[in-house]
């Protein structure tokens, strides 16, 4: 599938969108390996940061697939290491939010990153309903989401008798803003903020 | 003295001995913490990693909230909050075009003029100078101070402390009578939001900060965000599994080990809240600062 239909207009690459929507200029890069040497989670990558920025230099719907199908712009912690120790002063965090945003507007999210993507549509939807990050209500969406139905079981008691668990969810008087902004937010692009 | 206050959604569950110990610190320097009114989430991690415009209008209404209030200062103590506001303050100020953008998605013409003051900030211009000569029991523990990566990055933005080596958390410790170690994960991600979704992960690189804090002898590891601390702390399991070793090294928020120092009753600081017990290493008789539910001679506080 070409990538071709989200850049049509004056920006004819994804490095150029990135460029124009963000101000990000991935062409700086010269790849010193910074960013991929700081990352904590490079190893767990498809591809470290510095090559997804080689990839959108060098440009072209397949690389520029593979960029949007790639596990590392889920599993990117948005920990700023990169960003605070390039030469270049090169927004990797920023143009990571991007590449996200794009991923999941054209539908080519990575599989590897479903059950991350689960837990922030979760995490969105607790804040939707409340206002606020209901934690409970959280961690039990994302199970049914993710059928981890086991997961933290065991610490959820423990937890509770540390009184660290809400089990009635405090609701804002402002939600139906909230709920306003979610719709708004939705439609200027991005993810659907279902 | 009265400031703004936004405590965040883990403040009020999972972190709450972190708003416990913020509230009796700053109640005990004579300082009143007024909530923003009706506060809700920053959004987090999950809203700019998915939408741009949510990531900007969720904390963006936080900061109309407070602005509507007459507030001039808040206090955000949860780093990653003070991040997403202080960013958002920051592009909203920096783009005019999109601060219009944003102020019609919530409804309120946003001037962005209160300003944000993270948790280290606050005990080191406020609390510290209201309680310097009235330190109690002195935090003298060896003790690894841990910043994470929100209070510290983006650097360019938050333009807080040192980037790669900070050291106003350091300071503090050292001003309440405690040994901050040198170490080389001051400022290394803990695995943060994917804590839930990728536990393995989350596992690996806190273990990783840890075992620097263990193997250059730090008794405890001091923390000034819930993410960092739940990380450390409930997923203890995970990092244990990860590293193939026990830990029994707790993990204390700074403004615990502020309110110790103060002399505050441990259980009004939430001490007792986390996973790992709070216990240190015994020391001569009449050094330690012996708590009301623990017998001095278990080195407990």
């Amino acid at each position: 599938m070409s990538t071709d239909a989200h850049h049509d207009k004056a920006t004819a690459s994804l490095a150029g969108a990135i460029l124009e929507q963000t101000g990000v200029p991935v062409d700086k890069c010269y790849q010193c390996g910074k960013c991929s040497a700081g990352c904590p989670l490079a190893a767990d990558m498809d591809y470290p940061p510095s090559l997804i920025l080689r990839m959108l230099q060098a440009g072209g719907p397949e690389l520029e697939e593979k960029v949007l199908r790639s596990y590392t712009i889920w599993v990117c912690l948005t920990c700023e290491t990169c960003y605070s120790r390039c030469p270049m002063e090169i927004d990797i965090p920023v143009m990571m939010d991007y590449l996200r945003h794009e991923s999941l507007r054209l539908g080519m999210t990575s599989p590897r990153a479903k059950d991350i993507i689960r837990f922030h549509r979760s995490f969105l939807d607790s804040i939707k309903y409340t206002g606020r990050l209901y934690e409970v209500g959280l961690v039990v969406d994302y199970k049914a989401r993710s059928m981890h139905l086991l997961q933290d079981v065991k610490l959820a008691p423990k937890m509770y008798f540390k009184g660290k668990l809400n089990l009635i969810p405090e609701t804002i008087k402002g939600l139906p803003l909230i709920r306003r902004i979610f719709s708004r937010s939705s439609k200027a692009g991005g993810e659907d903020a279902r | 003295m009265k400031l703004g206050f936004y405590p965040g959604c883990s403040l009020e569950g999972s972190s709450r001995e972190y708003n416990e110990s913020v509230m009796a610190v700053a109640a005990g320097a004579g300082i009143e913490l007024e909530p923003v009114p009706d506060w809700n989430c920053c959004g987090a991690t999950a809203a700019h990693n998915m939408n741009r415009e949510l990531g900007l209008s969720l904390p963006a209404r936080i900061l109309a909230k407070a602005e509507a209030a007459g507030m001039k200062e808040i206090v955000v103590p949860c780093a990653a909050c003070y991040s997403r506001l202080k960013v958002t303050r920051h592009e909203l100020l920096e783009d005019e075009e999109l601060r219009r953008r944003i102020s019609a998605i919530i409804e309120y013409d946003l001037r962005c003029e209160p300003e944000i003051i993270n948790v280290l900030q606050f005990l080191d211009s406020r609390v510290m100078p209201a309680i310097e000569g009235r330190i109690k029991s002195p935090f003298d523990r060896r003790v690894a101070c841990y910043y994470g990566c929100l209070l510290v990055r983006p650097h360019k933005i938050l333009k807080f402390d040192r980037l790669e080596d900070p050291r106003s958390m350091d300071e503090i410790i050292r001003r309440i009578g405690g040994d901050p170690i040198d170490w080389a994960f001051k400022t290394e991600c803990c695995g943060a939001g994917l804590s839930v979704s990728k536990t393995e992960l989350v596992g690996r690189l806190s273990g990783r900060i840890l075992e620097d804090a263990r193997i250059r002898g730090a008794e405890a590891v001091i923390v000034a965000c819930p993410m960092c601390h739940s990380n450390l702390d409930l997923r203890r399991g995970a990092i244990e599994k990860a590293m193939n070793r026990k830990y029994d090294m707790p993990a204390i928020f700074i403004t615990q080990a502020v309110g110790l120092a103060m002399g505050i009753d441990p259980a009004k600081l939430g001490l007792n809240r986390h996973m790992v017990p709070v216990k240190f290493r015994e020391r001569p008789a009449g050094k330690v600062p012996a708590g009301p539910e623990s017998p001095a001679a278990a080195g407990e506080v």
